[in-house]
């Protein structure tokens, strides 16, 4: 059973520019499992779990192309997304509703059916 | 620039900009010195950089420390109007009050009486630098790194700090390109307090968020 | 004994891993580590490279370099590879350079060189 967090979608705009965000603060999203080698910048530990936007913070280039000297285009939607301990650690969380956040890139989340 | 033994960001053995070499100049060369060394001269040899430009690194480097951070928090604290603004782009914020972000794309997290914040990043060790200065060492470790995400009342328990249950945990991983500063909270008893007076109770590990402000 | 659901997780992806006590020591910086810290910025800003190559050279070093280097031992290297790979300079003028700088002498002071680099008091 997925244990969502509470977000309030922030009062403000997103700082950075952004055009075409596939998802809203308030969205349910799960992130995509990943197991290739190489330069990824969504962690293990939240991979296959369902979480909450809570902002987009803008569109930037892709970590995993910059890395290799390649330009990172077309820039994407980066987002915070708000999971709670429940959620990602089960039975092992300290606290179930304390929460983890993390940027997550849009080419790694999906859209996710609330419980 | 004077050096103020009464800083808490200036101690014995931390290098402000005028403080003469250190010792490391006598230590043995090891392979990676030699490197170092070795690309640099290159690098301004080929005119891709210059001593200049280097030393001018270094010296923006030692300038930053904490205190630019706790000189945000504490005109937060002195004026909501300011805080919002600091919520909604840090990096602005920080602009308005003359500390250039350099690039910084800062996110400031506010506690609450219902919200504690803390920072971590898993995958390596991102850190809003340009306003606290370099991270320190712990913030790098394997330790930290692996177990804040998953237990951190048990972290903050080890660095002294304990957290009612009715307070929710709210970790943030730095894994792209956000940098975070928690806004702690004002404590009781700092009311009438100037600028100076309120940064001074304000630590780097307050603004990382393993560590709440104390009076004196 | 591999275990499978742990396959394809990279070694410095560490959320969630078990560890002990946090080391709580801080070290002051070095001057060698300001200046590593400073080409990173620099040539980085220049084009040769982004953050981003640095921690994927950083990574692709394996677990060991965690154990066994310094955190700026690592920047070094890793900046020194994403250089070679954006033809800043070659492997062949680099070991020509490492061997000169080596034969200046055996402490950081004299294998630095020349005083161009000397910050004024």
């Amino acid at each position: 059973m997925t244990v969502l967090p509470e977000v309030t979608a922030p009062p403000f705009p997103p700082p950075y520019p952004t055009r075409g965000a596939r998802f809203a603060p308030g969205d349910t999203v799960r992130v995509r499992p990943g197991a290739a080698p190489g330069h990824m910048r969504t962690p293990w530990y939240l991979r296959g779990h369902t979480g909450r936007v809570e902002r987009i913070c803008g569109d930037f280039a892709n970590p995993e192309e910059l890395a290799y000297h390649r330009d990172g285009g077309p820039a994407r939607a980066l987002y915070r997304v708000r999971f709670t301990m429940a959620e990602v650690w089960g039975e092992a969380a300290e606290r179930a509703r304390d929460t983890v956040d993390a940027e997550i890139f849009e080419h790694w989340l999906e859209p996710a059916d609330a419980p | 620039m004077p050096h103020d033994h009464n800083d808490p960001f200036h101690h014995e053995g931390m290098s402000p900009s005028g403080h003469p070499y250190r010792p490391d100049n006598d230590q043995p060369l090891t392979y990676w010195q030699r490197m170092e060394i070795a690309v640099r001269e290159l690098l301004v040899e080929k005119g891709i950089t210059t001593a200049a430009e280097i030393n001018a690194l270094i010296e923006q480097m030692d300038a930053r420390s904490p205190a630019l951070g706790a000189s945000v928090v504490a005109r937060a604290w002195d004026d909501p109007a300011f805080k919002q603004r600091l919520l909604a782009d840090g990096s602005a914020a920080m602009e308005e009050i003359g500390i250039d972000p350099d690039g910084l794309k800062l996110v400031v997290v506010e506690n609450t009486s219902r919200v504690h914040n803390v920072v971590v990043c898993t995958l390596c060790s991102c850190y809003p630098r340009n306003l606290l200065g370099l991270p320190p060492d712990w913030y790098k470790t394997r330790a930290y790194r692996s177990r804040t995400v998953k237990e951190p009342r048990a972290v903050l328990s080890e660095f002294g700090l304990e957290l009612p249950q009715d307070v929710r945990v709210q970790v943030h991983d730095s894994t792209a390109d956000m940098r975070y500063l928690v806004l702690p909270r004002r404590p009781e008893g700092t009311g009438g307090w100037d600028a100076e007076a309120l940064a001074g109770i304000v630590t780097r590990d307050c603004m990382i968020g393993v560590a709440i402000p104390q009076l004196p | 004994m591999t275990d499978n659901t742990e396959q394809g997780r990279r070694w410095h992806d560490m959320g969630g891993k078990d560890a002990g006590e946090i080391a709580r020591g801080e070290h002051d910086f070095a001057l060698w580590e300001k200046r590593v810290d400073a080409l990173m910025r620099l040539t980085s800003a220049k084009g040769y490279f982004t953050v981003d190559g640095l921690r994927r050279a950083i990574e692709d070093m394996g677990e060991d370099a965690f154990e066994t280097m310094i955190y700026y031992e690592r920047w070094i290297a890793s900046i020194t590879q994403n250089l070679i790979e954006s033809n800043a300079f070659t492997i062949e003028e680099l070991n020509q350079r490492m061997e000169e700088v080596a034969a200046r002498g055996p402490t950081y002071g004299e294998a630095q060189g020349p005083g161009e680099m000397e910050r004024a008091e």
